[in-house]
């Protein structure tokens, strides 16, 4: 089951020749080197083109020199299993920990900055709850962006999920407030809610996510249950800034990474799990819902590397 | 980060200020410090190891200004060389001389390819041209709703699809359509795809084969990292890029994936993203982003800016109240409504050279919530002159505005201070009153 799992994940990453090619090149290009400075460099300059950052992979190749001096590695393959395994245990930090599962409805706040894919998240959780045999009521929070309700209810029949909506230029907050009533009333299990992108440093859109956070307390008061930062694995060092403001402002549980079927590497995630210890719940490898996968570490130390 | 550059770059080179020559031996620190801002801002590593030699190569040997200190010299080195990497001219858009001039928006999913389409319909009525807009994204559910939303919002016409259409025909018609209403521009949005996504950028290569667009713009995210090379690079040989968008620019991204973008298509950045309304479009000036990037202050665009907000009127008025001594808090709330209109405060004060180097004056958007809402509480009388504000009429105002006496004695303090820094500033002439409102300028 775990193999099966992994040899699907491995596919989704493998979807690039490149990707593959530049594995197998590097490969033979150690093969029989020894450890120098120059073969250290050019493992700092594939973490950091994993978008790792400069200041996360410097650590990290100080701490790979450290380990490799005291259990006297010299061949250039041990040396990047030992990569590997400090990356697991960085990566390791961000595996969800089984927690009680609240009592229905389960309220799912999703934010995000613009064109991570909030919405297409949203979709296809949706199908595979639903399909999972759960009642899933959608929130279209979006009421901002042009036709953001549309797309979250053209998911919602293919997913077979009710939603609920006003009209664009409603206020938010009282769309999810009627979708958290009729979620109670109707006695959906997951209730997602989908909330308008938007830059982390506007502050008032910022104070709007607050108050979305409040008035869903005030309809089921152990709500939101959870509250999604979906980020997109194209981004550079700016995720950083993202996870810490939108964190401060509504408290993130967890994480979501999606667009990780490109030739992004996602290596950010690295230094945010390390600073922020937030849990990832998904990455997102493909287009279709099966392709919203469990976070394995493992898989995504090999994928950096 | 990249704000700090300069500060850091002062630092380093402090110990060897306003003597001799820049060597290797000199500068290797402060080259380092070099590559890791430019590192932390996600320009491309391949991008950084070339532009750090470049400026090696420049730097060493040359004589340190009289006017410079030696970290001010690498700066303006690195500042030049940022330039001249991000292009030294803007480069407007092409249009063709037998209209319709054909655009294609082509980009990764989530780049902000149909509201840029938005942005651009409009600047192109702006500039008396008749543009259509034509929905081709078939892959996202609603992308043809969302561009018909946006359309019907600014006024220009929008092509959206009949079911089962391929994009190439959509196109096609888009522009037979053009044709037959007169409109010189067609603005074609396409489907986000990812550059690795064989189909997708084989009917990509098939549109622009069959159309020969004049543009084709890559639309890309500011924030995006390392990978910013990958798929400009496809675009790029797949299809061949014209000119770029970079959109977000709104936010705290240092934007370095301009460099890589522009290093490896060596196509031009046209224009820049924003804000999320559709006037939000800024053209592309390579000059400004380099000081921007560098700390240096944006004063050109801070100027014109303000300009465009500061209606001449209101600012010829204020001026004048301001010498004769008459500045009240109507104008003073005026002054506040029309910094609001000119986008976020942090957003300015980031264009003011020297702002930045006032650490502690965190410009706060809620401050400036509170005091307009104190100033809206007080009667018209009481704006007039502040003299009449007794502690009564201060319980009163604090009240209304939902704040605290406090907060209204700070307020007026702070009024009285001003007032009296202005008349100041207005005795020393208007140069300095420039300074201030810069809207003010020529009145």
């Amino acid at each position: 089951m775990a193999l099966a799992f992994l040899d699907r994940w491995k596919q989704g990453l493998a979807k690039t020749r490149q990707n593959l090619q530049s594995r197998l090149d590097w490969l033979r290009g150690v093969a029989g080197r020894r450890l120098d400075q120059e073969l250290l460099e050019e493992l700092e300059e594939a973490l950091i083109l994993a978008d790792v950052g400069p200041q996360t992979a410097g650590n990290i190749v100080a701490r790979l020199q450290e380990k490799a001096a005291r259990e006297g590695i010299r061949e250039a393959c041990d040396l990047k299993e030992i990569l590997r395994r400090i990356l697991v245990e960085i990566l390791s930090q961000g595996v969800p920990a089984p927690g009680p599962c609240p009592q229905a409805p389960r309220v799912i706040m999703v934010v995000g900055v613009n064109g991570v894919g909030k919405t297409t998240t949203i979709g296809k959780l949706a199908k595979r709850w639903v399909d999972e045999g759960s009642a899933v009521l959608l929130a279209a929070g979006d009421t901002f962006r042009a036709a953001a309700i549309e797309q979250l209810e053209i998911w919602g029949e293919r997913a077979r999920a009710q939603v609920v909506k006003h009209q664009s230029g409603a206020d938010p907050a009282a769309v999810i407030y009627d979708a958290l009533q009729a979620a109670k009333a109707r006695g959906s299990q997951v209730v997602l809610a989908d909330t308008a992108g938007r830059l982390h440093t506007k502050m008032n859109l910022m104070e709007e996510l607050k108050k979305i956070k409040r008035v869903m307390g005030q309809v089921v008061p152990t709500a939101p249950h959870e509250v999604l930062l979906i980020l997109d694995a194209t981004t550079g060092q700016n995720a950083v800034s993202q996870v810490r403001l939108f964190h401060e402002a509504i408290g993130v549980t967890g994480l979501v990474v999606t667009k990780l079927d490109g030739t992004a590497k996602g290596g950010i995630l690295l230094r945010i799990v390390d600073e922020f210890r937030l849990p990832v719940h998904y990455v997102g490898v493909g287009e279709s819902p099966d392709d919203l996968r469990e976070f394995d570490p493992e898989a995504f130390a090999d994928s950096i590397l | 980060m990249f704000e700090a550059l300069t500060g850091r770059l002062e630092g380093i080179f402090q110990k060897l200020r306003g003597r001799g020559l820049l060597t290797e031996e000199n500068i290797r620190e402060g080259l380092r410090e070099v590559r890791l801002a430019l590192l932390e801002a996600d320009v491309h590593f391949t991008v950084v190891k070339q532009f750090v030699e470049r400026v090696r190569e420049r730097a060493v040997g040359q004589e340190v200004l009289k006017s410079l200190t030696p970290g001010q010299q690498v700066v303006k080195i690195v500042h030049e060389e940022l330039i001249g990497l991000l292009g030294v001219n803007h480069v407007p858009l092409a249009f063709a001389q037998q209209p319709p001039t054909l655009i294609f928006l082509v980009g990764l999913q989530g780049s902000g390819k149909t509201t840029t389409a938005g942005k651009l319909a409009l600047w192109c009525r702006e500039k008396g041209r008749s543009p259509l807009l034509v929905a081709a994204d078939v892959q996202r559910p609603a992308a043809a709703a969302q561009l018909a939303t946006l359309g019907e919002q600014l006024k220009v016409p929008v092509l959206t699809p009949k079911p089962g259409a391929k994009p190439v025909e959509i196109a096609r018609e888009g522009l037979s359509r053009a044709r037959k209403q007169a409109h010189d521009v067609v603005l074609v949005d396409t489907a986000g795809r990812l550059h690795i996504d064989p189909d997708l950028m084989a009917e990509l290569k098939e549109m622009a084969a069959a159309l020969r667009p004049h543009e084709v713009l890559l639309v890309a995210d500011a924030m995006t990292g390392q990978d910013a090379v990958n798929s400009a690079t496809a675009f790029h040989g797949g299809v061949g890029l014209t000119g770029i968008i970079l959109t977000k620019m709104d936010g705290d991204a240092r934007g370095g994936a301009a460099l890589s973008i522009r290093a490896v298509t060596g196509q031009a950045i046209k224009f820049i993203g924003v804000g999320e309304k559709l006037d939000r479009l800024e053209a592309f000036h390579p000059e400004r982003i380099a000081s921007r990037i560098l700390g240096m202050g944006d004063v050109l665009s801070l100027v014109e800016k303000a300009q465009q907000a500061v209606e001449l009127e209101n600012a010829e008025r204020l001026a004048r109240r301001i010498r004769e001594d008459k500045f009240t808090l109507d104008d003073f709330r005026l002054q506040l409504q029309q910094v609001k209109r000119m986008g976020s405060l942090e957003q300015i004060m980031e264009m003011i050279p020297g702002f930045k180097k006032l650490k502690g004056v965190q410009p706060d958007e809620r401050e400036l919530v509170k005091v307009q809402a104190i100033i809206d509480s007080m009667t018209a009388e009481e704006r007039r002159d502040i003299a009449v504000i007794n502690s009564s009429r201060k319980r009163r105002i604090a009240m209304g505005s939902g704040t605290q006496a406090h907060d209204v004695n700070r307020l007026l303090k702070q009024f009285t201070e001003t007032k009296r820094l202005m008349r100041q500033i207005s005795r020393a002439g208007p140069q300095g009153l420039g300074k201030m409102f810069p809207g003010l300028r020529g009145s």
